[in-house]
This record gives C-alpha cells, sequence and structure tokens, in this order.
C-alpha cells in the first residue's frame, strides 16, 4: 500500500518500479555500463580514423585493396540479402502454414547459424564446395563461395522476421477477399504480402547488417582482390601496423550498419503504425523465443 | 485460401531442398571430415595440451560473459520496459548496434582502446593491468559482442506480463526486491533462459573479435575457434575439424536448449 | 430463388459440426440462424459462403447448384465477426477491394464507393484507416464492402458479436432499415434471441450440429417444438415435465386446487417489468413476470407465501409436444393435438 500512496504518479505502472532515486541510479550504472563497452571501444575507431586528417581518411578508404574489398562486400551481401529475402519467406510460409512430418526439427534447425560459430561454418562449406569437395565443386574460393558463406548466417534473420508476423495475421482477411472475388496469388499479393512487409524489411536489413560484418565464415578463404571481404582486408591492415587504415574502413562499415539500424526502427514503427496498441518504440529482433510453427484455429461454431 | 496441392509441394521442395543444401549438408559434412582417417587424429589435437588450454579458455569466457551480460539484460530489460523515458529509445538504439557491427570492427576498438597506443592502455600498463593480448581483453569482446540477446528476449515478456502482478504484489505489502524475485523473475525466467542460451551460443563462436584482442597465442590466448583456425593454417586438418566437431556439437547442444526453451515459453 | 442447403454434413476432427442439415431461406428475405456456440451455425454460414467445404450435401443459391463453386465465385457477400478488415488499406480501398478485383474503372469505383460510404453513413472517413475507426464503424465499413459488389447474398457471422451493447442495438435496427432498402437475400448467425428476433423474418434454431426448428418469431416463441428451442427463445420455467413462461405464471394471494405454494425470495424491478423469484414447497426455484400495476395489487414481499399457477404449459413428452392450458383439469392433461414437426420447414 505505501509503495502506491508514496508515488501517485507513478500509480499506472507501478510494481516493481523503484523509487525516483533508483531508477536514476539504475540508468545511471547502464549507461556507465554500455559507454565503457560499447560506446567507448568505437569512439575510439572513429576517433583514430581521422587521426591524420581527412586526406588520410580519403586516401586509406580509396586505396585499390580497399576498394575492391567493400565492393566485394556489399556486392555479395546485396546478392545474399535479395535470395535470402525470397527463400526465407518461402521457409516461414511452409513453418507456418504446411503441417508435415519432422516439421519442429526443420523449424529448430533454421536457428544453426545462430548457433554454430562461423570459422566451423566456414571450414565445413570449404569441405563441401571446395577443393577437395565430394561433389567435384571447387567453388568455395571463388567469389561463389563469399556468396555461399554469406547465405548460410544470414538465413535465419529472414525467417525469424516473417514468421511471426505470418502467424499473427488475421486469416480472415483472406477469407474476405476469397468472398470478394480474388483468388490464390491476388490474395498473396494484396493482402498477405503488405502485412509481411515490414517483417521483411527489417529481417533484410538486419541480414544485410550482418552480412556487411562476416569474418569468421570467411576468414580462411580470403584472397586478395578477389575473395577478400572487408572485414579481412581490416584484419590485414591491423596485423601490419596500419591502425588508422584500419580505423579508415571501419569507418565505413559502421556508417553502413548505424544506417541499417536506425532503418530497422523506422520500419517497424512504419510496420506498427496500423496497429491498435500502437508500438512502444522498442525494437523486436527478430529472434524471438516463441514457438512460430502453431498456426492459430478460427473459431469453429 | 486454399492452396492447390501442387503449389503446397512445390513450397515445401523449395524450402527444404534449400535448407538442405545450405544447412544440414555442412553439418554432416563435419562428422565426415573429422573421422575421415579415424578417430585418433582428432583426439590427439583436442586433448594436446592446446587443445585441452583453448578448450577451457573458451569455457572461462563463457562463464563470464554470460553472467555479466545476464544480469546486465535484466536490469536493462526491467529499466526500458517499467520506466518511460525519452531517452530509452538512445539505450535501445546502442544495444542494438553489436547485432549490426562486425567482429572485427568491434576488436580493432578494443584494440584502439586498450592498446600501447591507445586510450587507457598506457594507463592499465601502469596500473599492470594488462588487457590486450590477455584475458581481459577476451572477456571484453565477448561481453561486447553478446551484449544484445538477454535484454531482446526479456524485453517482449516483460510487455507481455504487464504490471497487473507486480501491482497486486505491491498491494499486498512486497517491497520492490521481493516483487522482484518473487513475481518478476519467476515470470520472465524462460524468456532469461534462452537468451543465455543464446549468449552462450554466441560467446562460443566468437572469432574475430577475438583474433584482433588476444593475437591468437597458442597456449595462452587461443580460445577453441582460434585454434581450429590455427589448425587449418598449420595444415593439420584433423586438428581442426577434430576441434570444429566439439564446437558443432556444443552448438548442436546450445540449438536443442534453444528449442526445448521455445517450447517452454510457448 | 433464395438459397437452399440439403443434407449438409460436416465434422472437424472428432467434432460433428453438421449432421444432416437442410434449410430453406426464401429470396430477399431476413433470416437468422440462431443457437449456442458449437451448434453449427457458423459452420453452416461458411458452408454456404463457400468458405468451408461440406462433406456431403448440397448448396444451392439461387436454383444453381454451388456446392463446388469456391467463395470466389458463388457471389456473396461475407461480413466477419472481427471485422476481417484490410488493415494496410484505407477504408476506401478496403470497400473498392471488390471492384478493383473486377477491374472498374477508376471513376467508377470512386461512385460506387462514395455511394456505399453514404449508405453506410462513413463519408468523410474514405481515408482513414480502419485501426483508426471505432468498432461500429469498422463493421458497416466491412458491410459496405461486402456490398460493394452487388452480392446475390448476403452473409454475416456474428456481425455485432464484438460490440457494446448500445452500437449492437443500432446497428440492428439499422440492419433491419438497410435489408427493406436492399431486398438482398440476408443471412445473419447470432446466439441473441432477442437479437435474432428483433431483426430476422425468419429464425433457423441449431444446437449440436442439426435444426431444431424454423419458423417466425412468433412461431417459435407461442409454438416451441421442444424444450431447448423453448428454452432458447425466450425466458422459461420448469415444473416437472411442464414449462412455463414467467409471464404465464399467474400469483395469486388465495390457493385453490390448482396452485402451488411459494415463497417470495426476491423482487427485483427491471423497469416496467417486475421479476418476483419464487422458491416452492419442494425446493423448485422460479420465477414470475408481473406488471407494476400487478405487483402493487398483490402487495407481495420478501419472506411472504403466495399462490402459483401457469396460465398456460408446455410439455414435450416422446416426440410431440403438447400444451395444457390453465383452463383444462389439472388431472391428467389431455395430449392436444399440437404436434410440431422439429425439423425444417
Amino acid at each position: 500500500m505505501e509503495a502506491h500512496a508514496a508515488h501517485p504518479a507513478a500509480a499506472p505502472r507501478a510494481g516493481i518500479r523503484l523509487p525516483g532515486v533508483g531508477a536514476g541510479l539504475g540508468r545511471g550504472t547502464i549507461l556507465l555500463y554500455l559507454s565503457v563497452i560499447v560506446l567507448l571501444p568505437l569512439a575510439a575507431v572513429a576517433s583514430k580514423a581521422f587521426d591524420n586528417g581527412l586526406d588520410a581518411f580519403w586516401t586509406a578508404v580509396t586505396a585499390p585493396q580497399a576498394v575492391a574489398a567493400l565492393e566485394l562486400t556489399f556486392i555479395a551481401s546485396l546478392i545474399v540479402v535479395v535470395i535470402n529475402a525470397f527463400f526465407g519467406t518461402i521457409i516461414a510460409w511452409v513453418l507456418v502454414r504446411d503441417e508435415f512430418p519432422g516439421k519442429p526439427i526443420i523449424n529448430a534447425v533454421i536457428d544453426l547459424p545462430f548457433a554454430l560459430p562461423t570459422i566451423v561454418a566456414g571450414l565445413t562449406l570449404l569441405a563441401l564446395y571446395g577443393a577437395d569437395s565430394p561433389f567435384g565443386l571447387d567453388v568455395f574460393t571463388t567469389r561463389v563461395g563469399v556468396v555461399m558463406a554469406l547465405l548460410f548466417v544470414t538465413l535465419p534473420f529472414v525467417v525469424r522476421a516473417v514468421q511471426p508476423l505470418l502467424l499473427e495475421m488475421d486469416r480472415e482477411m483472406e477469407a474476405a477477399a476469397a468472398s470478394l472475388g480474388a483468388r490464390g496469388f491476388t490474395i498473396f499479393r494484396r493482402i498477405i504480402f503488405p502485412n509481411l512487409l515490414p517483417g521483411l524489411a527489417a529481417g533484410v536489413a538486419l541480414a544485410f547488417a550482418r552480412a556487411l560484418g562476416e569474418f569468421g565464415s570467411l576468414a580462411l578463404i580470403a584472397i586478395a582482390f578477389k575473395t577478400e571481404v572487408a572485414s579481412v582486408y581490416i584484419r590485414s591492415l591491423v596485423e601490419s601496423g596500419n591502425e588508422s587504415g584500419a580505423a579508415a574502413v571501419s569507418v565505413v562499415l559502421l556508417g553502413a550498419s548505424l544506417l541499417l539500424l536506425a532503418s530497422i526502427t523506422l520500419v517497424q514503427r512504419w510496420g506498427s503504425r496500423h496497429d491498435r496498441g500502437g508500438n512502444t518504440g522498442l525494437t523486436v529482433m527478430p529472434m524471438s523465443g516463441e514457438d512460430f510453427t502453431k498456426d492459430q484455429e478460427t473459431d469453429d461454431e | 485460401m486454399s492452396s492447390s496441392r501442387s503449389s503446397r509441394w512445390g513450397l515445401r521442395f523449395l524450402g527444404i531442398g534449400y535448407l538442405t543444401l545450405l544447412l544440414l549438408a555442412p553439418l554432416v559434412m563435419i562428422f565426415f571430415k573429422t573421422f575421415e582417417d579415424g578417430i585418433g587424429p582428432p583426439l590427439d589435437a583436442i586433448t594436446s595440451p592446446d587443445g585441452l588450454h583453448a578448450l577451457k579458455l573458451t569455457l572461462i569466457m563463457v562463464a563470464v560473459a554470460v553472467p555479466l551480460n545476464t544480469i546486465f539484460g535484466i536490469g536493462c530489460a526491467l529499466l526500458l520496459v517499467r520506466h518511460r523515458w525519452k531517452g530509452n529509445v538512445i539505450i535501445d538504439g546502442i544495444i542494438n548496434l553489436p547485432f549490426a557491427i562486425s567482429p572485427i570492427v568491434i576488436g580493432l576498438s578494443l584494440f584502439l582502446l586498450y592498446g600501447a597506443n591507445g586510450w587507457f592502455g598506457p594507463a592499465l600498463a601502469d596500473v599492470g593491468f594488462k588487457v590486450l593480448f590477455s584475458i581481459p581483453g577476451m572477456i571484453l569482446a565477448s561481453v561486447f559482442v553478446s551484449l544484445p540477446f538477454v535484454v531482446r528476449e526479456v524485453v517482449p515478456v516483460l510487455q507481455e506480463i504487464g504490471t497487473d502482478q507486480e501491482q497486486a504484489a505491491s498491494t499486498l505489502g512486497a517491497n520492490a526486491w521481493q516483487t522482484f524475485w518473487r513475481i518478476t523473475l519467476p515470470a520472465i525466467r524462460w524468456g532469461v533462459a534462452y537468451g543465455m542460451v543464446l549468449t552462450t551460443a554466441r560467446v562460443l563462436g566468437e572469432f574475430g573479435a577475438v583474433t584482433i584482442v588476444s593475437g591468437s597465442i597458442s597456449g595462452k590466448t587461443q580460445t577453441l575457434p582460434l585454434f581450429v583456425a590455427k589448425q587449418f593454417e598449420g595444415f593439420n586438418f584433423a586438428g581442426a575439424y577434430g576441434a570444429s566437431l566439439l564446437l558443432a556439437v556444443l552448438a548442436l547442444s546450445t540449438l536443442l536448449a534453444m528449442n526445448l526453451l521455445k517450447r517452454k515459453e510457448a | 430463388m433464395g438459397i437452399t442447403v440439403e443434407g449438409a454434413n460436416k465434422r472437424f476432427g472428432d467434432f460433428q459440426a453438421l449432421k444432416d442439415v437442410s434449410i430453406s431461406v426464401p429470396d430477399g428475405s431476413l433470416t437468422a440462424l440462431l443457437g449456442p456456440s458449437g451448434s453449427g451455425k457458423s459452420t453452416l454460414l461458411r458452408a454456404i459462403a463457400g468458405l468451408e467445404d461440406l462433406d456431403a450435401g448440397r448448396v444451392m443459391i439461387n436454383d444453381e447448384d454451388a456446392t463446388a463453386k469456391p467463395a470466389q465465385k458463388r457471389g456473396v457477400g461475407f461480413v466477419f465477426q472481427h471485422y476481417a478488415a484490410f488493415k494496410h488499406m484505407t477504408v476506401f480501398e478496403n470497400v473498392g477491394f471488390g471492384l478493383k478485383i473486377r477491374k472498374w474503372k477508376k471513376p467508377e469505383i470512386s461512385d460506387r464507393v462514395h455511394e456505399l460510404l453514404r449508405l453506410v453513413q462513413l463519408d468523410g472517413l474514405a481515408g482513414r484507416f480502419p485501426s483508426q475507426l471505432s468498432g461500429g464503424q469498422r463493421q458497416r465499413m466491412a458491410l459496405a464492402r461486402a456490398l460493394a459488389v452487388q452480392p446475390q447474398v448476403l452473409l454475416l457471422d456474428e456481425p455485432f458479436g464484438a460490440l457494446d451493447a448500445k452500437v449492437r442495438k443500432d446497428l440492428r435496427t439499422w440492419l433491419r432499415h438497410l435489408h427493406e432498402e436492399m431486398h438482398v437475400t440476408t443471412i445473419f448467425v447470432t446466439h441473441d434471441q432477442e437479437e435474432a428476433m428483433d431483426v430476422a423474418e425468419q429464425l433457423v434454431v441449431m444446437n449440436n450440429g442439426q435444426v431444431e426448428q424454423s419458423g417466425s418469431a412468433d412461431d417459435l416463441y407461442e409454438n416451441p417444438a421442444n424444450e431447448f428451442v423453448m428454452s432458447f427463445v425466450g425466458e422459461v420455467n420448469r415444473l416437472g415435465d411442464s414449462f412455463v413462461r414467467p409471464h404465464d405464471m399467474e400469483v395469486v394471494l388465495d390457493a385453490d386446487e390448482r396452485t402451488q405454494e411459494g415463497m417470495v425470495q426476491r423482487i427485483v424491478a427491471l423497469g416496467f417489468e417486475i421479476r418476483v423469484e419464487f422458491v416452492l414447497a419442494d425446493g423448485t426455484e422460479i420465477w414470475a413476470q408481473l406488471t407494476r400495476p400487478e405487483l402493487q395489487r398483490l402487495e407481495l414481499e420478501e419472506g411472504q407465501i403466495a399462490y402459483l399457477r401457469p396460465a398456460q404449459a408446455k410439455s414435450f413428452n416422446g416426440s410431440s409436444p403438447s400444451e395444457t392450458i390453465g383452463a383444462s383439469t389439472p388431472h391428467g392433461s389431455p395430449d392436444e393435438g399440437d404436434a410440431e414437426k422439429p425439423a425444417a420447414v
């Protein structure tokens, strides 16, 4: 009773609400933690990138090897994201709307790229599709290999972003569209897809960010100017002592990451604009612990 | 909307076919490659001093990073969900950063901060505290990359359960700590558990950031993933695959845990 | 013309939702499918719409066999309990959806949509999104959307179920007016008997996947085919084997050979009508519906003893319901020839 009486203004959200001072202290601690762990290090990178002035920054970023690495990174990531958007949506569809034996296993396997160390992924993809490949394919040490590795690590993002939206969707909208004369593909195009779009966009943005920064699965196959992605190039710069150069290229990647994160938040706001409850402003990352295979049953009377 | 049989099978084929090629095949491959020349070579590599040390180091990383980020995660989630504040969006944004930043960049950032020419490096060295090329730096890297998971899992759970139960506890005389311990924590425990599992998986597999920060010194600052890479580069394939298998087994265990917990949360 | 369903059967897993159901809905009429949860009424409606496939049976719409036709081709307008609004489209786009599919030209769509929005009194809201509308407005939008494509048949699945009581009453009246204007064959599903009796010309009472009785509100009220219909359509007291409506329960202050003794437990005033709850000597609880003047005349109070006598009663022994009029002697109630067939009309 006392908690309520002492904090009338807090009443609607009371409960374990800490008294004013407590919340402030908590906030302070959290901000401190975040600063030490995340913000300061990143600031160090930004600072180092411009250590020797804007010209040096520009030189580092436009060096031929840098350009090759950045180009490869962005283009491969883009290709990968488009492919996984397509397949990811299909897989999410099959997992939510279809029933077949072994579905729970397939649903579980989707998370494998989240759980498997990237170096192990790289190693096995190399074994499967590289020089000693049992299929006789020797593609992994080429750019195709880069794409394959990125496909592997980014697969779950789109699936897990689309699944909850598919599940939550009001199935009756589809029945309504059917009663109004729309058929299969039209229903998908005009009713289902627009409602999946926010999740798809967020999943794509996240996958893109992940792909840009991927290192472990590509570390073993890097050949400069051919299959060297930005992260590998940055490492080589660090190893050769060129710290400001490494920081400069890192800033490019950081910039892209920040843009993508901002777009995810914006997409989610835009996506929930039609929801009655509105949104809380906190982003939802598509790797929730919910079981998104149980489709809702409509009431039968 | 009824879909025809052919379109249903078509979708299944596409979806599951893709999954098999991309995910299942590599998984199967690890097993084959490891035991290509029998169980001897991989076993030797893993049980070598360097191998065992790598395993030990990896487990230390997990043992430190996971509790740290769990406590942080729960506290942060509570703050974000239960207390409206304009700055919450900023905190939310910062927490998302590790998802989007390359591990190499993360490693570099720590390198720059704590290196010999770094902001804190010299000061800490004077006190005798070595961050880079030793365990503290590796822990910092692990904590950075696995920061968001517990927060992200607990936030939606907290939002969903709402404050009703907590308010009821208040009216019954419980103070903040009692309410948290007896009401809130039990309500969010599966979210926390799932977040912890994800954190563990991430720390186990961390490669890029730790590579830069540790220098990958065998027997001293080499975690299991780094060990795999070193073995591979040294053409000791059996060792590389053996350690990979170990990591894969650990990964599959976490995958199993993830899925069991998903059902619990439902 | 109109709609006919013959021998409809549908099961979901172990649950038989429809058992050999046959109904007939005259062209241009307004019919209610009335029944409790699980009675099969929604399933039947959806089967007529083509949103469910029947395991056996036929659906005829305007003398054509529609059983094999998909929902798209049946020319039915369907309104859902939870609106099924296309939440990513504006009100205008929602209502115009069916027309867009049929490739109407933009100006024509615009004319028709605005005409309908005026009809359902939502002009001025064309640019809004469903999330910005109230429940009642959303349902009106859903109705406009269904009517836009000029369906032969309008089907509504508990259309007012998700709305507040007041809004429900308003929309009920409004639906009746709409039907009077448009004369589209309309079937709506409800579990609210008052709603059904207020709006519909014909009621089909369903229970457990079967049709118990169909007819006008009066038919069902005065001549219920069985206990279920009698107690579902109106209030009922059970006296042994007989069923008495509360307003047929006469309350007198003197006993005679036809009365039973009861003690007043509670008197509740519900506007003009008063509900007087009694408990009989054998513990049965019944209630009588009195008007205020009647109550004042009797001067009843809680705890008082009074005497109850049914003016009319019905019993459903065996297969034919019989009626006992209070005027006949209480010993050996003769079987009246009021045998109603408890099946479809």
